[in-house]
């Protein structure tokens, strides 16, 4: 268990590779529920990407789950985004997304899950109970986000409202651009609209955390961290949250001064007690009659 | 069939930490099921916001859709071509015991008979649901007495007949009302052969091709006529010559209608099929090769005398010939016997036998682990052969012989040997291994 807690500010956790990356989130997420100790009256509340970059994170919870180290009974789910008029049961729409990648893997309740509805009548008001949800809810504990190219979290493209909510947006060129690989290679199959939590919609998370991994994203983890808050670099506005933690890897780093990297590969040692001792719910029990103790401040 | 309104209400089923044939493969998936029926889970998870109410592990074992043998004359002493009064007794008594060869449906095959035997038997064999009485009936499959006389087999030549001046006329004649028929196995070089595949086939009854003297010519015209299968390939029809295939110059003609595939079915019980032969039709066509047992009465005996229709068989290990007549020592027919007598029938006890084969005696699950150990197919195109293949022959592919969400929940549980471990239909075990033997 860490000895001191840690102070609240901006982390940069760097890692190897992909797979290391991945895992560092995973064992952060399962330390954050199990130390969070919810039960049928304190749900923890998960916010949730889709995309390449959480695979890995992904399977590795699953594989905790799988080994009886991490329960989702007690985890609501907050998914950031949903395209807009693409059919649920498409094989590209978030919802199977999370299917098939996490929730049919894990122990989540599906009335504990909340994806927008790209498809409901009135797509602010699905918006707006989105927000609500949220907020009856008691809000989200962590919000695990992914960045694009450009510098978006979910889907507040270059130029959005940093204070923005939950909303229908249209996606920039880029972001179409590069989803037509997933659609038959056709644009015209491409949805051109989605509706997404805002940037507010993050930041009031009570922590938040970022992968960014490979090196096309090296510029966008630049913009992210030694430039100033941009609304063309959604992603920038968390230099402004109380807690948040980039977590990436090697190849991401490539576009920051050698002093940045330098500074914060120096802090992993202590960056590392976040996921290391490593709690598991078979211990849960012994660990509750021993210390009623916080490992670390949130 | 099944009524969708209380679907929503019954229970919802999840067996996990199994792999499942869908989409041609085995895959790492969870199968759910709900009111007899296969269940679409993200749907189940999305819409209607609710988990399984009961879960059993499957141990990491294989779950394939439920085997269907469309070509088996009876077995565990019962012939289905015997004309009694009790058919319906005989029927459940196999449809049960098959139960444990995996099979879940099945057409109960009549070889060459009488007619009065036809008119008697037919209306006893309706179309039935399966569940745990046994495996379900899916129509009858009729095979003869409009064959070749040439090619009968074990098939009784005083009851063969031809198409005579009034075609479909004589059928009807000769079976009855054809309700509960699902399959006739004819010999399309019989005159007016084409005016009867069209008027059955009009019918929704499957022509199969098969006790026949056709060259590839003739089999031909038969498909363009409506026929789709061909029954046991290679057995009781002319030998492939590379001039003139014959029927089974069928499986690579192009001379087909476009977008349909010709089906045919193999007995693959290592003796009426030499391994190499199987090959030979499994490389040239795959997707159209149907599993059959073409088992006969003795199915589940063992050796020593047994029936089939109007001939005597004698049994050796896993073959099956036509006896000479008269076979029993006492002159008279003898009763089918009960399995307990079966191991222990002295197997010289008839030694004027003849080496015409009759039918096999090998149970469907053997027949798929010969198979995939003879061609070296794949375990998933092995379990195809006898599900999903059978299923397509029979336009039922949307709810047997497939694991897809919708279908009917009848399925097996296989270990990696391809054994049978449980028999499932409508989603409710219907047989289970004695766990003493893993």
């Amino acid at each position: 268990m860490p000895s001191a807690p840690l102070q609240d500010k901006m982390k940069l956790i760097i890692l190897d590779d992909y797979s290391q990356a991945s895992e560092w989130a995973a064992k952060y997420i399962r330390n954050r529920i199990i130390q969070f100790n919810p039960g049928p009256d304190k749900y923890f509340t998960l916010g949730l990407p889709t995309g390449s970059t959480p695979l890995g994170c992904y399977k590795k919870l699953i594989e905790y789950y799988k080994n009886g180290d991490l329960s989702f009974k007690y985890v609501k789910t907050f998914n950031m985004d949903e395209y807009v008029g693409l059919p649920r049961e498409h094989p590209e729409s978030y919802h199977s997304f999370m299917w098939n990648n996490f929730f049919k893997h894990i122990d989540i309740h599906p009335e504990n899950t909340h994806i927008l509805d790209g498809n409901a009548a009135d797509l602010q008001a699905e918006c707006d109970a989105f927000e609500e949800k949220i907020k009856a809810a008691g809000g989200i504990e962590l919000f695990v986000g992914g960045i694009g190219p450009d510098g978006h979290i979910a889907f507040n493209e270059p130029g959005s409202s940093l204070v923005s909510r939950t909303r229908v947006k249209t996606l920039a060129m880029d972001t179409i651009l590069a989803n037509a690989r997933f659609f038959d290679g056709k644009l015209a199959n491409v949805p051109t609209m989605a509706l997404t939590v805002g940037v507010g919609t993050v930041m009031d998370a009570r922590e938040v955390m970022i992968l960014i991994t490979g090196a096309h994203k090296a510029f966008a983890l630049y913009k992210a961290i030694e430039e100033g808050v941009n609304h063309m670099w959604t992603v920038s506005a968390f230099q402004q949250h109380p807690c948040t933690v980039f977590v990436c890897d090697e190849d991401a780093t490539l576009e920051l001064k050698v002093k940045t990297v330098k500074y914060f590969k120096g802090l992993m040692l202590v960056h590392n007690k976040l996921v290391d001792p490593l709690y598991s719910i078979k211990e849960k029990e012994i660990e509750k009659s021993q210390s009623s103790k916080k490992p670390y401040s949130d | 069939m099944r009524g969708r309104e209380g679907a929503a209400r019954a229970p919802v089923l999840q067996f996990t930490n199994c792999r499942i044939l869908r989409g041609g493969a085995l895959l790492r998936e969870d199968l759910w099921v709900r009111g007899g029926r296969i269940l679409d889970p993200e749907k189940l998870f999305f819409e209607e916001r609710r988990v399984a109410d009961e879960q059993r592990d499957c141990g990491g074992r294989i779950l394939a859709p439920g085997f269907i043998d469309v070509q088996i004359n009876g077995g565990f002493g019962v012939d289905f071509s015997q004309a009694t009064e009790d058919v319906a007794s005989g029927i459940a008594l196999v449809a049960r015991r098959i139960l444990s060869h995996g099979v879940t449906s099945f057409c109960p095959t009549l070889v060459t008979s009488p007619p009065e035997v036809y008119h008697k038997v037919l209306p006893q064999i309706p179309v039935t649901s399966g569940g745990p009485h046994g495996a379900g009936v899916l129509g009858l499959h009729l095979e003869g007495p409009f064959i070749s006389r040439e090619k009968r087999g074990a098939h009784p030549e005083a009851h063969l007949r031809c198409f005579e001046a009034n075609a479909f006329h004589d059928v009807l004649a000769t079976y009855g009302p054809l309700d509960n028929v699902r399959i006739v196995t004819l010999a399309p070089e019989l005159g007016r052969s084409h005016e009867v595949i069209r008027e059955l086939t009009a019918r929704g009854i499957c022509v199969s091709l098969g006790h026949s003297v056709a060259d590839l010519r003739a089999a031909e015209a038969a498909v363009q006529s409506g026929a789709t299968f061909i029954t046991h390939l290679f057995n009781a029809m002319l030998p492939f010559h590379h001039r003139d295939p014959g029927i089974v110059g069928l499986l690579t003609s192009d001379q087909l209608p476009p977008g349909r595939g010709i089906f045919y079915g193999m007995i693959a019980d290592g003796i009426h099929t030499n391994p190499a032969a199987l090959r030979i039709a499994h490389r040239a066509h795959p997707q159209g090769l149907v599993l059959v047992t073409d088992a006969i009465p003795a199915l589940g005996l063992g050796n020593g005398h047994h029936t089939l229709g109007q001939q005597e068989v004698e049994v050796d290990g896993l073959t099956a010939y036509v006896a000479e007549q008269p076979l029993c020592p006492l002159g008279g027919r003898r009763e089918p016997k009960c399995a307990l007598l079966a191991h222990g029938t002295p197997p010289g006890l008839c030694s004027q036998g003849t080496t015409t084969l009759c039918g096999s005696i090998a149970p469907m699950d053997v027949c798929i682990r010969h198979f995939l150990q003879a061609t070296g197919c794949s375990v998933e195109s092995a379990l195809e052969a006898a599900s999903l293949h059978p299923a397509q022959l029979l336009g039922l592919e949307k709810c047997k012989g497939t694991l897809d969400f919708g279908a009917d929940a009848d399925f097996v549980v296989l270990d990696d040997s391809l054994h049978v471990r449980a028999t499932y239909i409508s989603g409710e075990l219907v047989w289970q291994a004695e766990e003493a033997g893993q």
